[in-house]
């Protein structure tokens, strides 16, 4: 019965391990490439883990296990997140199909600030949208 | 055993088939984030291998392997976006 269980856990692992490494390959752009593999590969790599723990059914092993499941599904995004923001601010080219960008004229690089062009305030300065101001010299658009 | 024919006539080749894509990635990659990208999947992947490898020869001494390397790869991406996000890699 377990067996049948290791098994299954097994397939679906090993499916969605592929469909990530298959995504990073036929992809068109960095963001959809970061976003085919973490989530997929997270998927697959705790159902093998999972299966890992079924098979040996000790205590000592689940919980282990465990730890490396926690630790994966809390890193992966937060890598994928500083991953991709470091690609947006070293201007990787985004895909031609790209139909929204909402960063685009938005964020000052040379700052680290999120602004928003279109709201201004009473003298005419931009508000920022994350509560601190623009410095008074503002640089460069992007 | 059943579970064996599995592991070698299934799991194993497509994780190494995987591998390859991943590894096909790292090489043509356009830019360096790319290559991180690659660099991360082949880290989980080698997780993944890591574990079904424990299951087939009943050694769970493998699983620290999967700590380490967990721990590893979280800190060489974190790293690598610091470098890129500091104007490296150009």
């Amino acid at each position: 019965m377990s067996g049948i269980l290791v098994a299954l856990l097994m397939f679906i692992g090993t499916f969605f391990m592929f469909v990530a490494s298959l995504g990073v390959v036929r992809m068109p752009d960095l963001f959809t490439r970061l976003s085919a593999t973490t989530k997929a590969s997270t998927l697959g790599a705790s159902s093998l883990l999972i299966a890992t723990a079924v098979h040996f059914n000790d205590y000592g092993i689940a919980s282990r296990i465990v730890a490396i499941i926690a630790f994966i599904v809390i890193t992966a995004p937060v890598a994928a997140h500083m991953l991709g923001r470091a690609a947006y601010i070293s201007d990787v080219t985004l895909w031609e199909g790209t139909i929204c960008d909402e960063l685009r004229g938005r964020y000052d690089i040379e700052g680290r600030i999120l602004k928003d062009p279109d709201r201004k305030d009473e003298g005419g300065r931009p508000i920022v949208v994350n509560g601190r101001r623009m410095r008074e010299t503002p640089t460069k658009e992007a | 055993m059943n579970l064996d024919k599995l592991v070698f006539f299934f799991v194993m080749p497509m994780l190494s088939l995987a591998m390859f894509c991943a590894f096909f990635r790292l090489m043509r990659g356009p830019s360096l984030p790319d290559r991180v990208v690659a660099l991360d999947l082949m880290a989980t992947l080698v997780i993944g291998i890591v574990s079904v490898y424990s299951v087939v020869t009943g050694q769970s001494a493998y699983l620290d392997v999967a700590i380490i390397l967990a721990l590893i790869a979280f800190l060489g991406t974190v790293a690598f976006a610091y470098y890129i996000q500091r104007g490296g890699g150009r």
